[in-house]
């Protein structure tokens, strides 16, 4: 298989053995109305009211954003401002749990029976993208057949990042519900061929997933090399296909549609009870927690401090959203659990690698994907020279990290190259 | 909760630093260096203990001088110590090595900034102008295995000037004139492999400066084998032209690096007046690299040409 370049890191999947609990249902839920890409929601419940499980409690009329629903039954207690990860503000709604889940009298399956009623139900479902990008999936499912016909799904079950197992398990534990969302979505949107993209070192979910579709011609299972970041859209496409994703376009440009594997399996969960996207199968590891590391179904909206407490954390010092090469780190534990949330992991006596003065052996370059340069894209950033950065493409960087892995000088070359985006001037927009 | 960590990802770094970089290069010159002293005797081993003593002192004087981060412990100036004995006759005055180091270190690494900053490779530099410098003491040579004879230490000439009765084995294995580093054509290669397989240096650079050297040498009916063994091209093809600040970053641009540096030595040890030219090749090259560099760019996974915009 032709592939990208990248890095080899430990896979540290210590928990991927671990069959998925409910986790214990906390006190209090912090649902933030912006968790993901695209236009925040606007509460729709205030302090006093109660909510049910799967009540609609945030919605907009933007076209790029999807709903937000109650996780739990109880009442509202507040509706504040919140400081998100990445720096945004917006809504927030608190509330106490009364801890009988009474779930919501609305609730019902919804009736789907063509591309247009799929993408309908997507939206009113909350989902977003669950593999940590969060793009809002009725959007990706609603393209247009006739300008950018697509021939292929593929279906991201890389899992690449370190200590992450919840998207295994899923494959595990619901290996028919993921093929039979995939199969829904391949019907109503009239997509030919599928690849179900596993990396090798998962045999266990390669043989299983082999062995349940072996009978049907449209789903290929693709074993990807063990190498992050295989699971990177553009990479992954080219791993599947050998498609190049060019500059400005999206995977539909070329013919292609990537979702994750646990999105497809929430499609058809959602077909069948209707309940929207309220909880998340997520991951706890890591070196701080001293028990119960595994899996989870977590209420969204959970206080990440309840997850370390239930797990025993002694002393984290680096508590992430998500994996160690592309996770976000959290400045406070009451931050809640999102929609895109697939690991919470903590970490205790973290050493912060010293930066030192570039040597320019060029492993950077060598180390990335999509063939860029961040070693002159660094010197162009400090440089500010704004015609060089254009020619060096920094727009392409997805900041998965491997340049900041591999420098022997420590440099943190993946966040200039962030920062250096922001030098080069956006198009102004179309009028 | 308090002090938790909060940076820019990725949050995992490989185990690999500059440090460790720098001491696998000295690693790889250590079978070149240990020859040179067995061939010259402790002349040699004073040379190199010189430069590279004195080496490390001007940098950690250096960078103290300019109130910078002290950079000593990365080990480059050992390097770079190193390199530029290994680049000297075991015959030269201990006070002049000195000298050598210090253009090697503060006129051309520390005045430009420091490690990955300079424009030029250090030992080059130093070496050449210790040539003019001091040019009658950089070319006495000593005899092979002096110090097993009575009489007749010095000898005029290295292999390069004067090839009389010099076989292929004994420019393999060290036993004939020159600099210390240089005579041990075997010793240079085991470590320019290890460097290679321990993937510290791209293969491209020393293949094409040497192949560059072999072809022109047989094209124009020299002595091929001799050409490669002899000078400092080993030396100079696996350590010098592979240096990273100096040398283009890719590896088309490497190519160039290394064909540039072979057609050079090949011009100057044929048609020039010095019997070498590996220092001076690789210092032109040096000069070229920001060029090479623009003109030997990445293109970047599915990159469109730019769009001009329309004024």
């Amino acid at each position: 298989m032709k592939t990208l370049r990248g890095i080899h890191v430990s896979h540290d999947k210590a928990t991927q053995d671990c069959e998925t609990a409910a986790f214990p249902l906390p006190e209090k839920v912090i649902i933030p109305m912006s968790q993901h890409m695209g236009a925040p929601c606007k509460a729709l419940v205030k302090k006093g009211d109660t909510v049910t499980v799967g009540q609609k409690i945030g919605d907009t009329d933007a076209f790029m954003s999807a709903p937000i629903h109650s996780s739990v039954s109880g009442e509202v207690v507040s509706v504040e401002d919140f400081l998100n990860s990445n720096g945004s503000v917006c809504q927030a709604v608190h509330i106490k749990t009364d801890g009988a889940q009474t779930v919501c009298p609305d609730i019902k399956a919804p009736e789907i029976s063509d591309k247009q009623s799929l993408i309908a139900a997507v939206r009113e479902s909350g989902l977003s993208g669950l593999g940590g990008a969060g793009f809002p999936t009725h959007i990706k499912l609603n393209y247009d057949a006739v300008k950018t016909p697509i021939d292929t799904l593929v279906i991201n079950a890389a899992e690449c990042e370190p200590h992450i197992t919840s998207d295994y398990r899923q494959l595990i534990e619901e290996p028919t519900a993921v093929i039979e969302g995939i199969l829904m979505v391949q019907k109503y949107l009239g997509i030919p061929h599928c690849k179900l993209c596993i990396e090798a070192n998962k045999p266990k979910a390669i043989e299983l997933m082999k062995e349940k579709t072996a009978s049907i011609e449209s789903i290929d299972i693709v074993t990807l090399p063990q190498q992050y970041p295989q699971g990177a859209e553009k990479v992954i496409v080219y791993s599947a296909t050998g498609r190049i994703i060019g500059e400005g376009e999206l995977p539909s440009n070329q013919g292609v549609m990537v979702m994750n594997v646990s999105t497809a399996a929430f499609i058809k969960k959602y077909a069948d009870t209707g309940m929207p996207l309220v909880s998340k199968r997520i991951t706890l590891d890591g070196s701080a927690m001293t028990k119960n590391q595994g899996n989870y179904i977590v209420p969204i909206g959970t206080p990440i401090q309840n997850l370390l407490d239930y797990t025993a954390a002694e002393n984290p010092q680096m508590v992430l959203y998500g994996g160690p090469m592309m996770g976000i780190t959290l400045y406070d534990t009451m931050q809640p659990v999102l929609k895109n949330t697939n690991a919470i992991l903590a970490f205790k006596e973290v050493k912060l690698p010293k930066t030192t003065d570039c040597i320019r052996c060029g492993t950077c370059i060598r180390t990335c994907p999509l063939n860029l340069m961040p070693v002159s894209i660094e010197a162009a950033y400090k440089a500010k020279d704004v015609d060089a950065l254009k020619e060096l493409k920094v727009m392409l960087c997805m900041n998965c990290g491997c340049c900041t892995y591999a420098c022997p000088a420590h440099r943190n070359l993946a966040e200039t190259n962030q920062l250096a985006k922001g030098l080069i001037p956006r198009p102004a927009p179309k009028k | 909760m308090k002090g938790l960590i909060v940076e820019p990802s990725p949050h995992r770094a490989a185990p690999i630093t500059t440090q460790k970089v720098m001491l696998q290069v000295i690693i790889a010159l250590l079978p070149a260096a240990i020859a040179g002293c067995v061939v010259f005797g402790v002349k040699a081993a004073l040379v190199l203990v010189t430069c590279i003593a004195s080496s490390v002192i001007f940098e950690a004087l250096c960078r103290k001088i300019m109130k910078r981060e002290q950079t000593v412990s990365d080990l480059s100036a050992v390097v770079t110590g190193l390199l530029l004995g290994m680049n000297l006759t075991s015959e030269i005055p201990l006070w002049m090595a000195v000298i050598g180091s210090f253009v090697a270190i503060v006129i051309t690494k520390q005045l430009f900034g420091g490690i990955g900053q300079n424009f030029a490779n250090p030992a080059i530099v130093g070496r050449i102008v210790m040539m003019f410098s001091f040019t009658s003491a950089m070319s006495t040579w000593a005899k092979p295995y002096w110090y097993k004879e009575s009489a007749d230490v010095i000898t005029g000439a290295t292999p390069l000037a004067s090839s009389d009765g010099v076989e292929y084995m004994d420019l393999l294995m060290g036993r004939c004139g020159g600099c210390i580093g240089e005579v041990c054509a075997l010793g240079l290669m085991i470590g320019g492999l290890y460097l290679i397989i321990t993937k510290i240096i791209s293969p491209v650079t020393p293949l094409a400066f040497i192949g560059t050297v072999a072809v022109m040498t047989a094209v124009t009916g020299g002595d091929v084998v001799y050409q490669l063994l002899s000078g400092g091209l080993m030396i100079g093809a696996f350590f010098m032209a592979t240096d990273y600040a100096t040398t283009p970053l890719t590896s088309k641009g490497k190519l160039i690096f290394g064909i540039g540096c072979g057609l050079i030595t090949f011009v100057i040890r044929n048609y020039g007046n010095y019997p070498e030219g590996v220092s001076f090749s690789i210092l032109l090259m040096n000069l070229l690299t920001p060029y090479i560099d623009r003109l030997t760019r990445t293109k970047p996974l599915g990159a469109k040409p730019a769009v001009k915009e329309a004024k």
